[in-house]
């Protein structure tokens, strides 16, 4: 058992959904209790959706603990049939279902022997997986099971597009700004000349997945779904895949690149000519994505040094640790993730790039661990919002878990090179506004408060300060107060120093070089 | 005699058509009533003992009290829990020392959920041990969704919590008192000394709370107690000649536990929500302690004068319960009263016992207003609900957050339930906020028709 009132992902049975329910007319059934359902609310409210999401449960109550679900699972199913005519259901176990172990796969059997559409098991269990590894698996499972059946039936089409294609494999609803994203990508291949053949989970009809094969590559966006059934493609159909996030000038760039690289194989035979994407990718760098530009000017320079916290899922963290590392010139003190199925991923993107790594799905050690960083901006999740919220440091929200806020209408793309500006003004607006604190602080603010009541956390009973340090303590900027008198005391416990002067605050501020 | 009472039970309900449906709604998990459980008594704690599934449904329903530091938090069941490889008790006390270590509760509630039930966690058998062991009182309510809908949550808490209130002691003695000796005499009858112990249960904000305290004294009935207080230590005391009164309409295993485990007299009553309910529910209290109610009508007509912008919006129109937290039947009853039709009463559970009165007043409500009575649908199936407010068309659905914004796509003016329960509604005062929320969408419409009413393609 474990206490905890927050989570970064959510279960198993909310990312099985997320992907049946992207598919058009794909019904998802959930085998739960009265209340389980929330993914409707959470679609139809946090996407806007105007659609019934189309996930129903066929309940368990009493009755089903008594005497096990019988025919219910198998005449909810074929009812939905019956009522919205799916060409598939996605029959989803829950944690009630897992404990239960009921025969699911037989209701299955069953349901689909009496009906003309299709019926499939998500194979995920609760206890084992969280909802980004659900979705994934769910994807892949769903390909599987159609390019099979395409394959008894030879409807498969194998024989490659005339001109380059893309699936661009991934995108679902709930997803982090993925409906901007996926219009972005399209833009991107079409700058480049590569049609897009398919788009999947989003939008994406089942009857037509017999034609993935037809494109020349797969496009993974984001690692945590949609590599599995990238992986599958690759090892049985032989497609080659990319799956560099195309998030900040260099990795779009290493992307288009990539891309190139699989378009190049097949060129100069079905082209009759050699691609290259070097002019575009210069283009589009220094003129259409003002970031590179950006991060030339007065602007970005005055960031330098500057310490942020990066959290979130594997993908959005590792590569905002890189741009604010590499394209910014930003220090990053900490980078971390909730993604721990794919540290070693993580691990090395982001190493060389911040100081630490962190790899937890407690949201007190994420809290810890940016109390004692102190940054000056968080770049995380709403949870990591909240954190800075209490401890008045600025966070730009890069990474689900979203709040309503985070579904914009406007266009906010976070991938191509739309992304990049959009990348760019969120870190610019995070740390000025941390700034203009600072700067209210240092021209007559509003800062009257005593030393003692400032700095919570870091008082220590063994050091005091007199008053003239004190004094001058109170002096320096709110906004980075906490850390020199950390950094002073620190100083002053190593020296054997009980008693702090404004000649140990210069001699600390010496020894640190700050 | 025995054939008249039946007679007369059946002719009560005659014009009440009950129907039962599949149970396919949508509607929250009972362990929501922790949102307002944890913030109504205020030295408490809930553990909820689930899984994932749980603790991301609070996390999402409770949007940003979470952020804040609550009083709850998951127990949440791993893998080793499940296969009883990890001892439920060993476990269990580790995390209730930790609560009590960094949090000091008066009282810890452990909600039993799904996954308890099927793994048969004795929770209701460890918890006397544990209390010993940890010091500090653990109450165990079973709010889970196999079992129970939404509000029903608070009922589960609220009937455990009933056996920890202490016994009432004067009952005896002040009955003998009222037998023995002469009645008082003079200034000393004064008459809030008249009316035996009332415990009103249901837990409400603060300040509705003592609103409707204040409205029962002026009466000169005196509450003695409310289930929940605002702190655990300040539970009511309840036995024998203790009458109980329920504010809410969902309370009914709270009722019964009152009735048949603490003796108290259960005085069965409307409920006060909107002016006509609180009006029906004081009668009610009076007429079983023998008073007679003062300016009840004309308070009761003020409020009503009161309302007179709002209600020339609502007369008229028509409204449709989908049912999802078991007020709906004291709402319709209350907007039928202002003059909307209401077409049908979804609703999760009907307790006819517990809701008699309430119900009663339904069926005179629409005579008395010329209205036809409302289908009231038990266990609604949401799919064919939505195929009935497709022919009928209602002004205003009453409606879960999963069906408001497509409804609303289609043209269908949507209130979200679940405001209800947090919404301060009951007594006089707050009849004015139902109709606020009520019309919200009607005065949006007031806006003007921009033309685009329908935002789905109907293909």
């Amino acid at each position: 058992m474990k206490l905890a009132h927050r989570m970064h992902a959510g279960p198993a049975h909310i990312g099985t959904p997320r992907v049946a329910s992207s598919f058009k007319n794909v019904h998802a059934i959930m085998h739960a209790p009265l209340g389980d359902d929330y993914f409707n609310v959470m679609r139809s409210m946090l996407e806007r959706d105007r659609e019934f999401t189309p996930v129903a449960a066929s309940i368990v109550d009493r009755h089903v603990l008594a005497r096990g679900s019988q025919d219910k699972v198998v005449d909810n199913t074929t009812r939905k049939g019956r009522e919205e005519r799916p060409d598939l259901i996605v029959l989803t176990p829950t944690c009630t279902s897992s404990i239960l172990q009921e025969d699911l796969q037989n209701f299955v059997r069953r349901a689909s022997t009496t009906s003309d559409f299709d019926v499939i098991l998500a194979d995920v269990n609760h206890y084992r997986v969280d909802e980004l590894r659900a979705a994934d698996r769910t994807l892949e499972q769903v390909v599987r099971y159609y390019l099979k059946k395409a394959h008894g039936r030879e409807t498969l089409g194998r024989s490659l597009a005339k001109i380059p294609t893309a699936n661009i494999i991934g995108t679902s609803t709930l997803g982090f700004h993925n409906q901007h994203d996926c219009r972005e990508l399209k833009r991107l291949l079409r700058g480049i000349g590569i049609g897009v053949n398919q788009v999947i989970p989003e939008g994406g009809l089942v009857g037509d997945l017999n034609n993935l094969p037809r494109a020349w590559f797969n496009l993974v966006p984001y690692r945590e779904v949609g590599l599995m059934t990238a992986v599958y493609l690759d090892e049985e159909y032989g497609m080659p895949y990319v799956s560099t996030t195309p998030m900040g000038i260099l990795d779009t760039a290493d992307c288009i690149r990539q891309m190139q690289e699989c378009v190049g194989k097949w060129a100069p035979v079905l082209l009759h000519r050699e691609v290259n994407y070097e002019p575009f990718i210069d283009q589009q760098t220094r003129f259409v994505s003002q970031a590179a530009w950006f991060s030339r000017s007065i602007d970005c320079q005055n960031l330098t040094g500057k310490r942020a916290v990066v959290f979130g899922d594997a993908t959005h963290a590792a590569a905002m640790t890189k741009i604010l590392a590499r394209e910014m010139g930003i220090h990053v003190c900490c980078a971390g993730t909730y993604c721990g199925h794919d540290v070693g991923w993580f691990t090395e993107r982001v190493s060389g790039f911040c100081d630490e790594i962190l790899v937890t799905d407690d949201h007190t050690e994420v809290g810890d661990m940016i109390a004692r960083a102190e940054p000056t901006a968080i770049f995380g999740t709403q949870m990591e919002r909240h954190v800075g919220k209490r401890l008045d440091i600025p966070c730009g929200v890069i990474s689900s878990p979203v709040h309503i806020q985070n579904f914009p209408l406007g266009y906010r793309p976070w991938l191509g090179y739309e992304g990049t500006n959009q990348i760019a003004d969120l870190v610019y607006n995070s740390f000025t506004l941390g700034m203009e604190d600072h700067l209210l602080d240092l021209f007559g603010g509003h800062d009257t408060e005593a030393v003692g009541e400032m700095t919570h956390a870091l008082t220590d009973k063994e050091l005091s300060w007199d008053t003239e340090s004190q004094l001058e303590l109170s002096k320096i900027p709110k906004f980075v107060r906490g850390k020199i008198k950390a950094k002073t005391e620190k100083f002053a416990r190593h020296n054997g120093i009980g008693k702090i002067t404004v000649g140990v605050m210069y001699a600390a501020k010496e020894n640190f070089g700050a | 005699m025995n054939r008249e009472k039946n007679d007369m039970s059946m002719k009560r309900f005659e014009t009440l058509t009950f129907e039962c449906e599949t149970g396919n709604y949508h509607t929250f998990c009972p362990i929501s009533c922790v949102a307002w459980l944890y913030q109504k008594i205020e030295d408490s704690f809930f553990l909820v003992v689930g899984t994932k599934t749980c603790g991301y449904f609070l996390q999402n329903a409770l949007g940003v009290m979470i952020f804040a530091e609550p009083r709850y938090a998951m127990a949440e069941l791993e893998e080793g829990d499940i296969s009883a490889q990890l001892n439920d008790y060993g476990e269990l006390k580790r995390l209730c020392l930790q609560v009590v270590r960094d949090r000091g509760p008066s009282v810890i509630v452990w909600i039993g959920t799904c996954t308890t039930e099927i793994v048969k966690m004795d929770l209701e058998g460890m918890a006397p041990r544990m209390e010993t062991e940890v010091g500090v009182p653990i109450v165990v309510a079973r709010a889970n969704g196999l079992d129970y809908a939404f509000t029903q949550g608070e009922d589960t808490v609220l009937a455990a919590m009933a056996h920890r209130c202490a016994e009432h002691l004067g009952a005896d003695q002040a009955r003998r008192t009222r037998s023995s000796l002469p009645k008082p005499l003079g200034p000393q009858k004064t008459p809030e000394s008249t009316n035996p112990p009332l415990v009103l249960f249901g837990s409400l904000p603060s300040m509705v709370a003592s609103q409707l305290s204040s409205e029962l004294k002026r009466q000169s009935v005196r509450v003695s107690g409310w289930l929940p207080a605002q702190r655990y230590a300040d539970l009511p005391a309840l036995g024998t000649g203790v009458f109980v009164c329920g504010v809410n309409p969902f309370l009914s295993r709270t009722a019964t536990t009152l009735m048949r485990r603490r003796k108290c007299r259960l005085i069965g009553a409307p409920f006060p929500i909107g002016p006509d309910g609180t009006r029906a529910w004081i009668e009610k209290i009076c007429s079983v302690f023998g008073i007679q109610p003062q300016g009840l009508r004309d308070r009761e007509d003020l409020v009503w004068e009161s309302l007179k912008d709002y209600l020339s919006l609502v007369r008229g129109k028509s409204v449709f319960f989908m049912g999802d937290n078991l007020l709906e039947a004291s709402l319709a009853r209350f907007l039928m009263r202002c003059g909307m039709t209401v077409y049908e009463i979804g609703v999760p559970y009907m307790d006819k016992r517990y809701q008699a009165a309430e119900l009663a007043l339904l069926r005179e409500t629409s005579e008395h207003m010329c209205i036809p009575m409302p289908r009231i649908v038990e266990k609604p199936d949401n799919y064919d609900q939505l195929q009935r407010m497709r022919e009928l068309r209602p002004d205003l659905a009453i409606t879960g957050m999963a069906n408001a914004n497509p409804l609303e796509a289609r043209g269908i003016d949507t209130k979200w339930s679940v405001e209800f329960t947090f919404a301060q509604i009951h007594g006089f005062s707050n009849a004015r906020d139902i109709l606020q929320l009520i019309t919200r969408s009607l005065r949006r419409s007031n806006m003007g028709d921009l033309g685009w009413t329908d935002m789905v393609n109907v293909v």
